[in-house]
């Protein structure tokens, strides 16, 4: 039997959604061929939790546990996986798009000399086995549909968001495996973990997004947000000049939304932040310019300067939300 | 304690808003677009400079791509670095990022002697981030991804600091090392006018061949590759209403409330 590797993902003992959304496809995928799917999970103590994978799909669960797993790290999770894989031999070999599991897919398929897909938004098995996946590119608005021919474990990154986890299976069969850790001193070490806390925007009801047009003043964004009980996004252009976190940019590198209500204001609408909203139930967007991109991938487009709505909208709105 | 080389893998990349689709003949046509070296290698290419400016060494950048590539990387060596190297040949065609990343690694082989591997995070084109952990992988080295600054603790070793879900953590890494930086960790120099002129009229890169490197055509372009695009398909936007809502501020967002409180309920 033909046997999909997913690799979960998680942090001091709490799993990473997006490793749940990939499980679930995973199984869809392997229900309708006939495949098994296997979770593989790396943590300091993680047999515990292991068995719980099944519900989000896994069908069996490799669990290795030891001190230094317990956050992701190259080298130990490279090797410990590839060692995995060299013994075992799975057919395939699925990660969500994390850093991490960027991180750990693009060293694992150089050791296997393998195909990788990157960040794919849609995923299957064709009938001659190949890996055939959508890889948004050059911004997102166009997507190459992506085949593996050549090497084993035919792999993919799955970009975050797109699939939703469903929990409709039951407990996972789980099989813990010794850590073999090199016995030589590490080439990385980890010094310090700092964290400042972190909002899934994927999962996120209603959103307000705020982008160059803000000039890099988020007050008015976080005020609307707050009122209406909504969770702040920016565009990638406020992200990568440090306004924001990194993990609240809106596009095909960073977060998709599945929000019911997203306010954008002063964004564009480039290719790459577009493919992000393509979920939204509704989109209201506010921009100066008429003819901005956005327009097109609006329910609702004010036109006008967002320092004079703004003001005047939050006023309206004070005490209203729901 | 002197820095030996500092490689940076650079590329050049158009414009992602000014690239255009035709859905005829399903190609991608980027003539249109203007070409710029890739914003996170710039961040990159900077890292290197600074890091050449604190610890010694020379800063070397490679890059795989066609002829018309050069002129970036002369702006790069206008920017600070010490040489370039571009890797041309009609057989890389078509390479995916297995063959992609061993061509790089072969080049940072050849050029040999060095402490630090600096690469862009990701591409604004393709965009997988899978190239900067191959290289490292096919170089037998560590890696570490999505790093913002690195300083050099003692001699062999550095500290860097690396993105994560909701924050950073510190890590410590033994040389030579690889580590893909983070787009927008940095503002990239301009370069200075006297070495843009000297990079243009008399700075002589390197260009390598597959055959330089001793990469067989097999190994590398269509036939090396691990994957295939099948066809290309443009996404077309979801059904949106695209109501148009003008006016003065007071009654466009008189109308905004209205409608926001209509979703709410």
């Amino acid at each position: 039997m033909k046997d999909i590797w997913v690799f979960v993902e998680q942090d001091s003992g709490v799993f990473e959604e997006s490793s749940l959304e990939v499980l679930t496809k995973a199984r869809e995928i392997a229900d309708a061929r006939g495949y098994r799917v296997t979770g593989v999970l790396l943590g300091r103590d993680v047999r515990r939790i292991a068995g719980s994978l099944g519900w989000y799909g896994a069908h069996r669960v490799i669990a290795v546990e030891h001190p230094i797993l317990e956050s992701y790290l190259s080298e130990p999770y490279t090797n410990i996986i590839g060692g995995l894989i060299e013994e075992r031999d799975p057919d395939y070999f699925l990660a969500s798009a994390t850093r991490n599991g960027r991180d750990l897919a693009g060293r694992l398929a150089v050791r296997f000399r393998t195909g990788l897909q990157a960040h794919v938004i849609n995923l299957d098995i064709a009938e001659d086995g190949s890996l055939i996946g959508h890889v948004p590119g050059f911004g997102g608005n166009i997507v190459a549909v992506v085949r593996n021919v050549k090497g084993r474990p035919q792999m993919a990154t799955v970009a975050l968001g797109v699939f939703r986890p469903k929990k409709l299976w039951g407990e996972a069969e789980v099989e813990v495996v010794e850590a073999k850790i090199d016995p030589l001193e590490p080439k990385v070490r980890r010094v310090e973990v700092v964290r400042k806390g972190y909002v899934d925007l994927s999962k996120s009801k209603r959103v307000v997004v705020g982008g160059m047009g803000t000039g890099g003043d988020l007050t008015l964004v976080r005020e609307l947000a707050r009122i209406i009980k909504a969770d702040v996004g920016v565009s990638r252009p406020l992200s990568d000049i440090g306004v924001a976190p990194k993990d609240i940019y809106i596009g095909s590198t960073g977060v998709s939304l599945n929000a019911d209500l997203a306010v954008i204001v002063g964004v564009s609408g480039a290719p790459h932040f577009v493919s992000g909203i393509r979920n939204v139930k509704t989109v209201i967007s506010i921009n100066k310019d008429p003819e901005a991109p956005i327009v097109e991938y609006s329910d609702y487009f004010a036109v006008g300067d967002l320092f004079e709505i703004l003001p005047r909208l939050i006023e309206k709105l004070r005490g209203e939300a729901g | 304690m002197s820095l030996r080389n500092i490689i940076v893998t650079l590329k050049v990349t158009p414009k992602p808003e000014e690239i255009r689709f035709d859905p005829v003949t399903k190609t991608i046509d980027r003539s249109k677009a203007t070409n710029e070296i890739n914003p996170a290698d710039k961040n990159a290419l900077e890292m290197a400079l600074q890091l050449r400016d604190r610890y010694g060494g020379r800063v070397i950048v490679v890059s795989m791509g066609p002829p018309f590539w050069e002129p970036f990387l002369k702006l790069a060596v206008a920017m600070g670095a010490d040489d370039a190297v571009l890797i041309s040949d009609r057989a890389l065609a078509g390479s995916d990022t297995l063959p992609t990343s061993l061509t790089l690694a072969r080049a940072i082989q050849k050029i040999g002697d060095y402490d630090i591997i600096l690469a862009g995070e990701e591409s604004s084109d393709g965009g997988t981030g899978q190239v900067p952990p191959g290289i490292a992988e096919w170089l037998g080295i560590p890696h570490v991804t999505y790093v913002t600054s690195i300083d050099i603790i003692e001699t062999g070793k550095a500290r860097v600091k690396r993105t994560i879900k909701g924050g950073y953590e510190i890590l410590e890494v033994d040389m030579p090392f690889l580590a893909s930086i983070e787009l927008g960790c940095n503002t990239p120099r301009f370069p200075d006018f006297r070495r843009k002129r000297w990079a243009e009229r008399e700075f002589k890169l390197k260009v390598w061949s597959t055959a330089d490197l001793g990469l067989n055509p097999e190994e590398v372009g269509f036939k090396g590759s691990a994957t295939t695009v099948d066809t290309l398909v443009e996404l077309k936007p979801p059904e949106r209403l695209k109501r148009i809502i003008t006016g003065a501020p007071e009654e466009v967002a008189e109308e905004l409330a209205r409608i926001i409180r209509e979703l709410l309920r």
